[in-house]
């Protein structure tokens, strides 16, 4: 597998440099690997901080900037940042109103933000913390550790961002990530397994007749392997899974915030293509479609599909949803 | 520490690929990139460490720093854990270490919340540590049996769970990397380099 890297061990720093390169208004420490809103700490605002494994790229540290993430930490590909990254991250953020940690459910990354959550409390920082776990894939929760946490991450990150930018106090900021992920769940599909820097090849075989359904963001196996379909019935596939978990939390006719996510690998042209057919299915479900994103955004290195992701939204999450965002990835308003 | 710095290195690729079918490929380089930390840190110390418990806690610390993921607060702890049950002291008998790495294993449970048979490193580090009290050689061929036994089992905690019953028919890479752990031990005993 050709990739255009220097050598696995460097991987995550150079993209790092490369992002410093090429965003002023981010502080990069390339060295402890954490990503700073330049001025996080002005302005009194509750710190938002999240990280996980590289390769999802634009997550984390895409999303830091006006309006979202004070701070990102970046972990190496695949596997959750250690807990001095996170405290550091606290550190630079920290006006004295507190950190929400926003922490996507994988055993590792829960560990790590846990007892970076304790070392930053012991430096008198208060922290808070939102599990990110929407993935409907994993049906069986109570014999696994739990949900993934997925495409509703950015979801959270961008309202929890919002409402600190607007002044909110950490409890608030924390409720209303909180409810974004309760009312939010996302199924995703590969056609191509990826290839992590250190291994260089696939990490799975997926031959070119046949798709994985299911899949979370790290490259591993779906929970089911069928022949391929076209983009209308894996649209139809997707959206009912979504819309069937999603049913036991929300009622069914409120609007929802869309996200047809890419995996890394596949076009836009596909992306818009499927997304036609996420929109007709729900249309034809009847659930009003508020806002939606097409795009790259939760990523799985090189690998080839998408997720989608919907997310029941109230008033409050929706005006928290158009309220302007400035970072390298996600921009509007402003 | 040295033992199992050189049985990482060795068994890395290894334990790479035992990761790619049932998680994410990177078991072997991320304990590679702790322990070669580990071997600076210890290299690092001036005057060198007093004793085992003081090596031990200095390695935890520096996996936890290093590692990320689950295996590092996993290992980290095992190791930090049994090196606070040992202390201060310059020498420990095999007895005291036996009863330092239980408290070190039972750490582990409590903070990942798994037990054995969920396919984890418990799978191999339970039975390795109970055989401790036959040899150390024991200990690691027990431990070796625990990790061969997660095959057919299906994963309950961390991120092979995921894929439910697709996780059977594969050795857990936690299990293995313990087992080799207890096997660098043993290989230590022996006087081995």
């Amino acid at each position: 597998m050709k990739m255009l890297i220097n050598s696995p061990q460097s991987v995550v720093a150079d993209a790092l440099r490369g992002m410093a390169a090429a965003h002023p208004d981010l502080e990069v420490d390339v060295e402890q690997r954490v990503v700073v809103r330049r001025g996080a700490r002005e302005g009194g605002r509750v710190g938002l901080v999240s990280g996980g494994g590289s390769g999802h790229e634009p997550l984390h540290a895409g999303f830091v900037g006006y309006g979202m993430l004070s701070a990102a930490c970046p972990g190496e590909v695949f596997t959750s940042p250690v807990p001095d990254q996170m405290v550091r991250a606290a550190r630079a953020v920290d006006s004295g109103r507190g950190v929400l940690f926003v922490v996507k459910n994988y055993t590792g990354d829960v560990l790590n933000f846990d007892m970076a959550a304790e070392l930053a409390e012991e430096d008198g920082i208060r922290v808070e913390r939102v599990l990110v776990n929407d993935d409907v894939a994993v049906t069986d929760s109570l014999y696994t550790a739990g949900r993934r946490g997925t495409g509703a991450t950015l979801f959270v990150e961008k309202v929890a961002g919002a409402a600190a930018e607007a002044g909110a106090s950490l409890e608030e900021v924390a409720e209303v990530a909180r409810r974004v992920n309760a009312s939010s769940r996302s199924f995703g599909v590969a056609l191509s397994a990826c290839s992590t820097p250190a291994k260089g090849s696939p990490t799975f075989d997926l031959p070119d007749g046949e798709l994985e359904l299911g899949v979370g963001i790290h490259g591993e196996p779906g929970r089911e392997r069928r022949a391929m379909m076209p983009a209308r019935e894996i649209a139809e596939f997707a959206v009912g899974a979504v819309l069937e978990d999603l049913a036991q939390v929300a009622p069914a006719d409120g609007p929802v915030l869309a996200l047809v996510n890419g995996m890394g690998a596949t076009p836009l042209l596909e992306l818009y293509g499927f997304h036609a057919e996420v929109a007709r299915v729900l249309a034809e479900r009847g659930v009003p479609v508020a806002r939606t994103l097409v795009g790259n955004y939760v990523t799985s290195l090189d690998m080839a599909g998408c997720s989608v992701t919907l997310c029941r939204a109230d008033e409050e999450v929706l005006r928290l949803w158009d309220a302007p965002v400035q970072t390298s990835a996600l921009r509007w308003g402003r | 520490m040295v033992a199992a710095a050189a049985a990482v290195e060795r068994e890395a690729q290894w334990l790479t690929e035992l990761d790619s079918p049932i998680g994410d490929a990177d078991h072997g380089s991320n304990l590679l990139r702790g322990f070669t930390a580990v071997r600076a840190a210890l290299d690092a110390q001036d005057p060198a460490p007093a004793g085992p418990g003081a090596v031990l806690q200095l390695a935890g610390r520096t996996l936890i720093s290093t590692v990320g993921g689950a295996s590092g607060p996993l290992y980290g702890t095992l190791l930090r854990r049994t090196g606070k049950e040992l202390g201060d002291a310059a020498e420990v008998s095999d007895e005291e270490l036996r009863a330092a790495l239980d408290a070190g294993v039972a750490a582990v449970a409590g903070l990942g919340g798994a037990a054995p048979g969920d396919k984890t490193m418990l799978d191999a580090l339970v039975p390795g540590v109970a055989a401790l009290g036959t040899s150390y050689r024991a200990a690691a061929d027990a431990a070796e049996a625990g990790a061969r036994a997660t095959v057919p089992l299906q994963a309950r905690k961390g991120r092979a769970s995921y894929l439910g019953e697709r996780s059977v028919g594969h050795q857990d890479p936690g299990a293995t990397s313990s087992a080799l752990l207890l096997g660098a031990l043993a290989d230590a005993a022996d006087g081995a380099p």
